[in-house]
């Protein structure tokens, strides 16, 4: 039996990046994400590695733009103000076709919001935030184990498709200990010809770059990345489901709120109420495949999220709306209790 | 004995190298019009340079080769 | 017959596409004569600014990154934090470097990062059409100063040499002029300068070059130069603003 460790999430994050051959990291200090930041200022060091606090979250992602440039696996990590002022690195990344690696320990917004936990980034993290057409693999842990094991995905799937892997977690997840291991952890290295090492005058100059003021030029990168992009949303979407089998309702929720609905879950079947749960891994790409079968299957969809309802129009789009879909929600900080999400359940099953 | 060699294509004509040139033997060519539509910058008098670069110096285009 | 002066080699043969008479080609030539000087342009790896010099990961042989407006400072030290051993340095001008760049421009001198900034100061933005600069001079005409710049409305223009010289972390600060043959010479000089620096470990090397706009301006590039002479100058003096080693030695 593989050796278990008992962690805090944030710092899941950390070892598991550390494990995962990222030996540069850097970042600004933002609550709640502030211990990924104090375990690489500790361990890095001691490794060979680097740690530095920068001046801000913009000088930061561009650190991690240039240290990502030359090959090496990266990571910054914030919350989501933090995460606001990175998106002009990333969309570069992003132009540049080149790996990342980005945590998001999401707070209450918008503005300055609060520090308890919210998923009211989603939109920001699966429609881009940046400029320009873009994608971001976006990784929805759901416990500390999974933190850590999707870090090492993260990592793997960034340097895979030349794009950036973002964790979307939030302050519960970050904070919350839970015994892991790391034992199962597969490390994929990947050619990487185009970074930026120096020519020593043995192939012409290597270009890192996102500018093409030739509209055609520039239309086929986007082009190309989109294909790229296919073959993501093609492999790569994963999704658990939960007492799906004889469903007749289906709860979707992602991260914390997965885990208050899989409660209510339980609670419902008690009552006798066919109730199932899927909990998207992967919110980009979406698992879109699983929800449309769903469709054929359920009555209706409860879509159980921490904001004001984001995910929904992804289960609506993906659904196309064949089934209705109602929204349990709490927002600011605050977390839907099982009572709630039963009481939803209910709602649904009564066709309300 | 010097010789100094346009790059006569890439020319702009911006006229730095005739200012610079101590002995004023650089000129822009009014009668001629290169591939990149200027008059470019030519040498009027060959057995007079000194091989000073002072020209190729202030050239920001890099077209100036100078030998001596 | 020896050749004495042509193209160095840490240019590519990419056509410079700067206005007749820009000064950015002839600082683009003095750092990759730097660069073939030392022997160093397959270790290199520059960062190339938002403004007119963007495109300089065309014209610059070794490897190259284009950065977000302003943050070639943070994307350079990404890089030599990752690879020590490589020679990394920075090409930006005043808008990108002492404007929308500032926190990144000082906070990697305080670091003393071992870094080279070439920063071209001409006191306009060029790329976008002439608008005002940090370090436009009081009373300079530009399209979004045209009655001149008002220092009462929007302050005064950025010493940006004088002011990082008085941070502990810097190795080196310079301000030269590409105005005539000989400060180009110099500029020579202290271009080449803040490359061994880098090489030999000391630090964040700084060299501003007070440059010209032509266009923008207005000027022909000649008229250009002399007012560098008579109005860009005396603002900014060239001189050495910090150079810790030298002052080690001194003492």
């Amino acid at each position: 039996m593989a050796q278990r460790v008992l962690m805090k999430g944030n710092e899941a994050i950390a070892e598991a990046a550390i494990r995962a051959g990222c030996r540069h990291y850097f970042g600004y200090p933002i609550t709640p994400q502030t211990e990924i930041a104090a375990y690489m200022a500790k361990k890095m060091p001691k490794i060979g590695g680097v740690f530095l606090q920068a001046e801000s979250e913009i000088a930061s992602i561009n650190m991690v733009y240039g240290a990502a440039a030359t090959g090496c696996r990266v990571m910054t990590s914030s919350s989501s103000p933090g995460i606001s002022l990175k998106t002009e690195g990333l969309s570069y990344i992003a132009g540049s076709d080149i790996p990342a690696f980005v945590v998001n320990v999401q707070r209450g917004g918008p503005g300055l919001g609060g520090i308890q936990p919210s998923q009211s980034d989603y939109f920001q993290a699966t429609k881009g935030g940046g400029h320009g057409d873009y994608r971001m693999i976006v990784l929805a842990p759901a416990s500390v184990q999974e933190m850590a094991s999707l870090t090492i995905k993260g990592f793997n799937l960034a340097d895979k498709y030349l794009m950036t892997a973002m964790i979307l977690a939030d302050g519960t997840i970050g904070q919350m200990m839970e015994p892991i291991s790391f034992e199962d952890a597969e490390i994929e290295h990947y050619e990487k010809p185009w970074a930026l090492t120096g020519t020593e005058g043995k192939r012409p100059h290597n270009v890192v770059n996102s500018l093409y003021l030739q509209p055609d030029k520039l239309e086929i990168k986007n082009f190309e990345r989109y294909e790229r992009y296919k073959i993501v949303e093609e492999n790569e979407p994963m999704w658990e489901e939960y007492m799906m089998e004889d469903a007749e309702y289906c709860v979707v929720a992602f991260g914390i709120a997965s885990r208050v609905a899989k409660n209510a879950v339980v609670a419902a079947r008690a009552e006798g109420i066919k109730v199932g749960l899927i909990r998207p891994i992967t919110l980009w790409p979406f698992p879109t495949k699983a929800l449309r079968k769903a469709a054929d299957q359920v009555k209706s969809f409860i879509s159980v999220e921490l904001n004001m309802g984001q995910m929904i129009e992804d289960i609506r789009l993906a659904t196309e709306c064949r089934k209705p879909v109602t929204l349990c929600n709490r927002a600011g900080g605050m977390i839907p209790s099982p009572d709630q999400v039963l009481q939803s359940i209910r709602d649904a099953a009564k066709g309300e | 004995m010097a010789k100094v060699t346009f790059n006569t294509d890439l020319c702009k004509g911006c006229g730095l190298c005739v200012n610079a040139c101590p002995k004023g033997i650089l000129a822009i060519d009014a009668n001629q019009i290169n591939k990149k539509g200027y008059s470019p910058a030519v040498m009027t008098d060959q057995e007079k340079c000194i091989g000073c670069a002072f020209c190729a110096t202030m050239c920001p285009d890099c077209i100036i080769t100078v030998e001596k | 017959m020896a050749v004495v002066f042509e193209k160095p080699k840490a240019l590519t043969d990419a056509v410079l596409h700067y206005c007749p008479g820009c000064p950015h080609g002839i600082i683009h030539r003095l750092v990759a004569e730097a660069i073939d000087e030392l022997g160093i342009q397959g270790k290199t790896i520059g960062v190339a600014p938002v403004g007119c010099a963007v495109m300089a990961y065309d014209y610059f042989a070794c490897d190259m990154i284009e950065a977000a407006h302003g943050r070639a400072p943070a994307v350079a030290t990404g890089i030599k934090r990752c690879r020590p051993d490589n020679i990394v340095f920075t090409y930006q001008g005043d808008g990108d470097l002492a404007s929308i760049g500032m926190a990144e421009t000082v906070h990697s001198a305080a670091r003393n990062e071992n870094i080279t900034i070439i920063f071209v100061n001409n006191a306009i933005y060029g790329m976008t059409g002439g608008q005002m600069a940090p370090t436009s001079l009081p009373g300079q005409v530009t399209q979004t100063s045209p009655y001149g710049r008002d220092v009462k409305h929007c302050g005064w223009p950025i010493k940006v040499c004088e002011m990082l010289s008085t941070l502990e972390g810097p190795e080196y600060i310079a301000r030269v002029a590409v105005n005539n043959v000989k400060n180009v010479k110099n500029a020579k000089k202290a271009i080449k300068k803040a490359f061994e620096n880098q090489i030999q470990g000391k630090g964040f090397s700084l060299v501003e070059v007070v440059s010209a706009c032509p266009t923008n301006w207005g000027m022909t590039p000649q008229k250009a130069l002399e007012w560098v002479e008579s109005d860009m100058l005396p603002y900014y003096p060239i001189g050495v603003y910090k150079d810790r080693s030298a002052a080690k030695e001194a003492e």
